[in-house]
């Protein structure tokens, strides 16, 4: 089938298998491979991505529900430079191996869109569906929540 | 070769489902789980994701009236459903995570039939009645009696659910809703009860005792719920309602848990909705 998206603000016209999930759609179609599969099955959140506005695990969306839609992943969060949330990570070192910090900035930034000043709980409730295997909860969470207290600063 | 059919308005969907053997696809979570894990899924799908006529809340007399695509993120924001189905929105937080709430359906927990489905026993204990329509019309038929066997309903093979009809939760009424699983977030149930109960001046006048994920479909307790009505609530009475509802679920060991200790679990919840009063 013929498929429109707008992906991180681009257009795109893809002819594609009505059930392929877009997670592969946008990895294998597009070339956008920063958004990763970890479990497959909604369990691990590292293909976390919007669409329109809505964060979702993209392992679990076929492609033909997205049609027309406006989906972001991680590499729309940056405009030329890292967004304030990318760059708390680094500052952080929330990253271990890395695997789910794509899923995990997604989450973040979607809690962050409706709630600019989260407690911590709030913070671990929100990425509750995203598995970090190297288990470095903490400095995740310190790093989402040192974005959203340098919004309020 | 599959075919999707993605359709916007009602009639559509039932001229497809009138005409040929579909397998409906709502937000996807547990249908594209299967799908992944190479179940075959048939050749012909039914993509009812943009059906918006079944995404609305609205109240009609005593009862909230729920479109099957509404979400659990749609249920928890509700102010209706906040104030009229509160233990609908315990349970609807308790599915997945974010992700999975913004894109799973109340619908679609109800027709997958799972007998872990988080919300299935709030719609048990409150006596839900969906209504299910196809071309031929529709028909109103009570949750109770919507499930024949393990992942069985009575939907026919024509049909759509279209809305779920809940009855408000009455002021002097109580509800609670516990999920036991490894972990607050994402976990499977190993055991899933609602309970809904009218007490007045520590007498039960009224209860009602649903649990999931401890027998094939979610079931009513009502062998407990017959022994608890009209009786006192003392010490006694609390540790007899353990034995009875410990003793009238039938789980398995699986996966998740074993036999024993869902029936130990299931006595400990209905003591601890008990003492709370």
């Amino acid at each position: 089938m013929s498929v429109k998206l707008s992906v991180n603000n681009k257009d795109y016209e893809l002819q594609v298998a009505p059930m392929k999930r877009l997670l592969d759609v946008l990895r294998e179609d597009i070339g956008l491979t920063g958004t990763k599969e970890g479990c497959g099955e909604g369990e691990c959140g590292a293909c976390s991505v919007f669409i329109d506005s809505v964060v979702v695990n993209s392992c679990l969306v076929p492609v033909c529900q997205t049609n027309g839609t406006k989906i972001t992943t991680v590499e729309g969060l940056s405009n030329n430079e890292l967004s304030k949330l990318q760059q708390s990570f680094l500052d952080y070192n929330a990253a271990q191996c890395g695997i789910c910090i794509p899923g995990m900035l997604i989450a973040a930034q979607a809690l962050l869109d409706i709630n600019p000043s989260p407690s911590r709980g709030e913070i671990r409730e929100a990425i509750a569906g995203n598995l970090c295997r190297c288990t470095g909860y903490m400095k995740i969470v310190d790093a989402i929540e040192a974005a959203a207290i340098g919004d309020r600063g | 070769m599959v075919t999707v059919h993605s359709v916007q308005e009602l009639s559509q969907a039932y001229k497809i489902l009138s005409q040929e053997s579909v397998k409906v696809i709502a937000g996807g979570t547990d249908l594209m789980v299967l799908y992944t894990g190479g179940l075959s899924l048939p050749n012909n799908i039914l993509d009812i994701w943009q059906l918006n006529e079944l995404r609305s809340i609205s109240e009609e007399q005593n009862y909230l009236k729920i479109g099957a695509l509404c979400t659990y993120t749609e249920l928890i924001n509700d102010k209706k459903v906040k104030e009229f189905a509160p233990s609908l929105v315990s349970a609807s937080r308790t599915i997945g995570a974010v992700q999975i709430q913004n894109r799973g359906t109340l619908g679609g927990n109800i027709v997958n039939g799972s007998p872990a489905g988080d919300s299935l026993p709030v719609l048990a204990a409150f006596d839900a009645e969906l209504e299910l329509g196809s071309a031929r019309g529709t028909r109103r038929v009570a949750f109770n009696e919507f499930y024949t066997g393990y992942r069985q309903t009575v939907l026919a093979s024509d049909e759509l659910l279209l809305n779920i009809f809940l009855p408000k939760q009455q002021e002097k009424e109580k509800s609670d809703f516990y999920k036991v699983g490894t972990r607050a977030a994402q976990a499977i149930s190993k055991v899933v009860m609602a309970v809904r109960a009218t007490v007045n001046d520590n007498k039960i006048e009224s209860i009602a005792i649903s649990l999931g994920s401890v027998a094939p479909t979610v079931i009513r307790a009502r062998v407990t719920e017959q022994m608890l009505t009209g009786a006192e609530i003392t010490l006694e009475l609390i540790e007899q309602a353990k034995t009875a509802l410990s003793q009238e679920v039938k789980p398995i060991d699986d996966i998740r848990s074993t036999e024993h200790y869902r029936r130990v679990v299931t006595g400990n919840l209905i003591a601890k909705f008990l003492r709370g009063f």
